[in-house]
């Protein structure tokens, strides 16, 4: 399991852009987190992917709570957790060609002799192609990075993958592909999903459960009135 | 196949830019593209990133970078915009002949003014008024054409939602009165209720009957509610034009390629065009989409004609045509 409970967060402690907000996901599901833009859904899948330290609330990873976010969470589940994010050009270092962006997690974490296995496997699974791997970030498309992106995201094999609006910027092709891709892995490896977005039609297409940002969290900054006090605890969405 | 009567605004004609790179490479980013747009009507040009429709754009606003070399004609009244020299382009053509409306309008607007303040400026530049009051009341008026609220004219960009951003920068590109309002990715990266929005606004800019709207775009759902036609672009062509309605609805798009992308919306089959699209550098000598295609023959090693508005040797028939 993946559970957030009433997880509190942002970046400034006076205003949260997430409050109590609560969801978990079973092994081998795909949640989707439907939000608009700017309510926080993507810090909440930072929290999640261990990126982002919350000010309360908690992070079980199948029954073990988180106690460190970032450099300082234990290497076992940070390599638990693949991520892919909204914006490859920002995500991804421009110097690195794209065969070590992808094996990159793989020589981190001492496992260098896995990596032409894992890339011969993962090159045709995200459809690249061999002559791209050569490439550096701005000699390839934003979808050919953004594929370079969701394997260098599965490399480590992760129990838990969580997309932010991983096809946001992308044709319909190649969204179509890159969901195929996610789904391919969790077919042959179980994991589960956290995918964050706002397209509905794509998220209901592509996930086993749905959840609305404010099914999930209390009202986010702003829009809080200060003299109601405090809201009530958000509803923890039964798993399935 | 224009959907009013009326002369086009803007009339393309063989439109092709090539890219000269270091080691004597050519890219082949837009070859021979025809189309006409009319006032009152709206083209979406679609296709996928690098497929070449925002170089097209930037050869139309002559922002083409200098290592490119453009032919065929752009006709924009007495105009060919591809002919014009800079200061043409700069005095007459960018924002009094075309508006713009950018894909980032936060990148497009600048952080340190206020809206009111860079729409006077704009007014200034583009407009016959002079003096205080009537550079205010040109300003505050053409924010009300683009439904941006006067109570927020005096912040700055970094104040505004991202749908009142996308008005402030809507507002300036309506500024100049332009014939040819020019929309690079006007909706990437809002809310679908924003792009609802969004496009329903540009929509009236267009149904006032003496503006042309071209909208370039990735994204299907904006182009079925705004356009009255589209015209699919691949690997530097446009391989299919149809009014809307026919191509998103019965009898449907004709092109493989088109066929394929349609398919690969969620609503639909969901399912992707195999492969990726070719390297414009290293084009194929025939059909360009040949690798990806299931209707791929022998013929399709030569290039296909554009006939009936289609570039392809074995176009989809619609059932009802079938004999
Ligand atoms: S010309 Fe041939 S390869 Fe090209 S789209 Fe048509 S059928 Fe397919």
């Amino acid at each position: 399991m993946l559970e957030l409970h009433d997880i509190t967060a942002g970046y400034d402690r006076k205003a949260p852009v997430v409050r109590n907000a609560s969801l978990t996901v079973a092994p081998g599901e795909a949640v989707g987190l439907l939000g608009p833009s700017g309510c926080g859904k993507s810090t909440l899948a930072r929290v999640a992917a261990l990126l982002h330290r919350p000010e309360s609330g908690t992070l079980l990873l199948d029954g073990e709570p988180v106690r460190h976010w970032r450099h300082r969470a234990p290497r076992d589940l940070r390599t638990a957790i693949g991520v892919v994010f909204q914006q490859p050009r920002l995500s991804a270092d421009p110097r690195l060609r794209l065969i070590d962006l992808i094996a990159e997690p793989l020589r981190a974490t001492g496992r260098r002799d896995e990596v032409p296995d894992r890339i011969t496997e993962l090159t045709p699974a995200v459809g690249l192609t061999p002559d791209l791997l050569d490439r550096r970030p701005h000699e390839v498309s934003d979808g050919q990075l953004q594929r370079a992106c969701l394997a260098r995201a599965l490399v480590l094999r992760p129990r838990w993958l969580i997309c932010d609006e991983m096809t946001a910027m992308l044709d319909a092709s190649t969204t179509a592909a890159l969901v195929a891709a996610v789904e391919n892995y969790r077919a042959a490896t179980g994991a589960g999903l956290l995918a964050v977005g706002h397209d509905q039609t794509l998220l209901r297409r592509w996930c086993d459960r749905l959840l609305h940002w404010d099914e999930v969290a209390a009202a986010g900054m702003g829009k809080l009135p200060r003299a109601s006090g405090l809201r009530e605890p958000s509803v923890v969405p039964p798993a399935t | 196949m224009t959907v009013t009567d009326r002369p086009p605004v803007l009339s393309v004609r063989g439109l092709s830019v090539r890219f000269l790179m270091p080691g004597g490479r050519r890219i082949a980013a837009v070859t021979d593209a025809h189309f006409e747009v009319a006032a009152g009507e709206c083209l979406a040009l679609i296709g996928e990133s690098g497929c070449g429709k925002s170089v097209l754009a930037s050869a139309l606003l002559g922002l083409l970078p200098s290592n490119a070399q453009s032919a065929g004609q752009a006709r924009l009244g007495e105009l060919d915009l591809l002919a014009a020299d800079e200061r043409t382009l700069t005095r007459t053509v960018r924002g009094r002949l075309i508006g713009l409306i950018p894909q980032s309008p936060a990148a497009h607007l600048t952080p340190v003014r206020t809206v009111r303040s860079q729409l006077e400026e704009t007014v200034g530049a583009l407009t016959d008024a002079r003096g205080r009051t009537a550079v205010r009341s040109a300003a505050e008026s053409a924010a009300e054409r683009a439904a941006f609220p006067a109570d927020h004219l005096d912040r700055h960009p970094h104040q505004l939602s991202g749908g009142l951003a996308q008005r402030a920068a809507t507002a300036l590109a309506l500024v100049g009165d332009a014939p040819l309002l020019l929309a690079d990715e006007p909706t990437t990266g809002l809310d679908r209720d924003l792009v609802d929005h969004t496009v329903d606004e540009l929509r009236r800019h267009v149904d006032d009957g003496d503006r042309a709207l071209l909208m370039i775009t990735h994204d299907l759902a904006a182009a079925e509610r705004i356009a009255d036609r589209v015209a699919v672009m691949y690997a530097g062509r446009i391989v299919e034009l149809a009014n809307t309605e026919a191509f998103f609805g019965t009898p449907g798009p004709r092109h493989p390629y088109s066929r394929g992308l349609l398919d690969a919306l969620p609503e639909r089959a969901f399912l992707p065009i195999p492969g990726m699209p070719p390297e414009l550098g290293d084009l194929p000598d025939g059909c360009a989409f040949a690798p990806r295609c299931e209707q791929v023959t022998d013929a399709c090693a030569a290039l296909p004609p554009t006939t009936s508005h289609i570039a392809c040797h074995h176009p989809h028939v619609p059932e009802d045509l079938r004999a």
